[in-house]
């Protein structure tokens, strides 16, 4: 079948005494846009590092781009493409220093990054505002700029965190639009959203509730499975009869809402 | 080492770029030294000063003159009783009182030993402190020139010793010491602690981490700029003081730069621990002002001598690393002795260096889990 570029079983993690991730088992197959969902606190984040190579597991087996998390988080590094909900790239520094200084932290030579730049102008239309300071540029052009410069070292897998935080509905429209272009082009997209209008457009999604996975599969079928005509309905269906115990949880789940205009948006 | 090179050149960029910065840097010492060097003058000038004679001998009237000619103090008048001395002071016109004891002469020939009591105003300790000081140095000259020896037998009041290598009573040899010691740890603890702590609130740290690098090149790439830097700003400082007050390095200037640099490691390694505790960058600065900066400047002895503090003063003073700087350099600058005379101090900083290392590295560990 499809290429598994990430592995994943029984992953324990505890702090003291508290069980951020339970026993997660799934897979995430090349190409695929993998979402994954939950409320602030479900353990998104925790599973995220361990993934990345920042943290390891306190048991289990989790291999990323072939690599073992537990063992070879160095190599897993190397092979990962990362951008977080907070903004990643320098303001104070131009669009070519802040893609020369990623470029040189991955390794690559001084030629492939000045190739790889002008491409990467040219594709997003930047080409004359390579010597613009980041602070000067509106947030959903960072933000383009920032998923751009993450795949700049060519990784298997692309890490977001929360990638389209704070951003306006037609800016988020162009970013999954580069989301779908990278996973065409056999890019692992493994996105963390709260955004339930976001998870539809996911090959599969993946929600999580209190550390332990409640439901994994395509966005139709879990609508078919939980009778319910969108994620949002199935992640309140899951997800919410715990969390109306807790305030937390519930201005998390304030956030689920689904953006006017997004609905429309077709995969490329 | 190529990564590591362009992160530090990134670093450099941020410094440079950034204003404030470069005024911390470069601004503030420069304008530190002159200010201190021209304004804030820590020397006395006409400091008034009265006379309870007791004795009314030749002697007496001989060391009274010499101290109204000696072109520090004004003359502030001779009282006749000890209640006096309270009101002159209150009324701020004298800011010391010399006491002969009677037969003050007498004793002085026949048991060889004469007190003098010197009562100074110690609401402004600082001034107080430099009045007894000189007092005692033009009173002890005096006794040289009369019996032609060292003549501690006779005044029985302890003198500073950095008065005694201080001759021409300077106060600039003072505060350039201070200075340095206080830049340090400003440039070194307060803009480290508050780079790192922005490369985390801008989530920026979460990328580097995600990346090849490894948390000790991200460390060391973060703090390199600041550590030449900082070399740098030692080097512009002892330069302004010698050329623009003349004050040269007595001692050993190479050790004086080694000193200089396990003390910029000492504050570098301050800087990033305190960045490992704190969250904002508004933290860092709060952390690095409250807990370095004011005990810096008030407890290491760079403005109130130590030796005047109360005991708990005392005991906090001791467990600050700027303190023990502060002697080393005052020692290698202004004595002029070499290392034998401050093996310890620099024993102790190293030692410090040494746990405050330990502590940041095993703090950034804990944090990434």
């Amino acid at each position: 079948m499809q290429n598994v570029v990430i592995s994943v079983n029984n992953l324990v993690k505890r702090f003291g005494n508290f069980i951020a991730n339970d026993h997660l088992t799934f897979e995430v197959y090349q190409g695929e846009i993998f979402g994954f969902l939950g409320a602030n606190g479900a353990g998104k984040t925790t599973a995220l590092r361990i993934l990345s190579g920042l943290s390891s597991p306190t048991s289990g087996e989790v291999v990323v781009a072939g690599f073992n998390a537990a063992r070879e988080p160095e190599q897993i590094k190397r092979n990962i493409g990362y951008m977080s909900q907070k903004f990643s790239l320098y303001e104070d520094l131009t669009i070519r220093e802040n893609i020369m200084l990623y470029g040189g932290i991955y390794g690559l030579k001084k030629d492939q990054i000045r190739k790889r730049t002008s491409e990467l102008l040219r594709k997003l239309r930047f080409e004359g505002y390579a010597d613009r300071l980041i602070g000067d540029l509106p947030l959903g052009v960072r933000q383009k700029l920032a998923f751009s410069v993450a795949l700049l070292h060519e990784p298997k897998i692309v890490f977001l965190d929360e990638p389209t935080g704070g951003v306006d509905p037609v800016t988020r429209r162009q970013f999954w639009e580069l989301i779908y272009e990278a996973s065409a082009g056999g890019v692992t997209l493994f996105v963390t959203t709260h955004y339930m209008d976001e998870a539809e457009y996911c090959d599969r999604v993946c929600i999580m509730n209190e550390g332990k996975i409640v439901a994994l599969d395509t966005p139709a079928r879990l609508k078919e499975t939980y009778h319910a005509h969108s994620v949002e309905e199935v992640f309140v269906k899951i997800a919410r009869p715990t969390a109306t115990h807790n305030p937390l949880h519930q201005m998390a789940g304030s956030s689920l809402t689904s953006l006017p205009g997004d609905s429309h948006l077709k995969r490329v | 080492m190529k990564r590591f090179l362009g992160f530090v050149k990134k670093e450099f960029i941020h410094i440079f770029r950034d204003f404030r910065t470069l005024i911390i840097l470069f601004g503030i010492p420069v304008v530190q030294i002159l200010l201190f060097g021209f304004v804030v003058s820590t020397e006395i000038k006409d400091a008034g000063i009265a006379f309870l004679d007791l004795s009314k001998d030749e002697i007496s009237r001989k060391v009274i003159h010499k101290t109204v000619s000696s072109g520090f103090f004004s003359y502030s008048g001779e009282l006749t009783s000890f209640r006096e001395v309270d009101r002159i002071m209150k009324e701020g016109k004298a800011k010391a009182v010399v006491i002969f004891e009677p037969q003050f002469g007498e004793k002085f020939f026949r048991e060889k030993s004469a007190a003098v009591s010197i009562i100074a105003d110690g609401s402004e300790p600082n001034t107080a402190t430099l009045i007894t000081h000189y007092l005692t140095a033009i009173i002890q000259n005096y006794n040289q020139e009369l019996t032609g020896s060292p003549a501690e037998e006779i005044v029985p009041v302890k003198a500073e010793v950095s008065m005694f290598y201080n001759p021409e009573l300077k106060s600039h040899f003072m505060f350039v010491p201070g200075v340095i010691t206080l830049i340090l740890i400003l440039i070194c603890a307060l803009m480290t602690s508050v780079t790192i702590t922005r490369e985390k609130e801008f989530g920026t740290m979460e990328v580097l981490l995600v990346s090849p690098l490894k948390p000790i090149q991200i460390i060391l790439g973060k703090v390199t700029p600041y550590f030449l830097l900082s070399f740098i700003n030692v080097i512009l400082i002892l330069l302004l003081s010698w050329l623009v007050f003349g004050l040269p390095v007595k001692g050993s200037v190479a050790l004086l730069l080694a000193e200089s640099m396990l003390y910029i490691l000492m504050a570098l390694s301050l800087g990033i621990l305190i960045s490992t505790v704190s969250k904002t960058m508004q933290q860092a600065i709060f952390i690095s002002l409250v807990g370095l900066l004011l005990p810096t400047i008030l407890l290491s002895g760079f403005i109130f001598p130590i030796e005047n503090m109360h005991p708990v003063y005392h005991w906090v003073s001791s467990i600050l690393p700027p303190r023990y700087f502060i002697t080393i350099i005052k020692n290698i600058m202004i004595k002029g002795t070499g290392l034998g005379f401050v093996w310890k101090e620099t024993l102790i900083l190293a030692g410090m260096t040494l746990l405050f290392m330990l502590f940041s590295i095993r703090n950034f560990k804990t944090r990434l889990e």
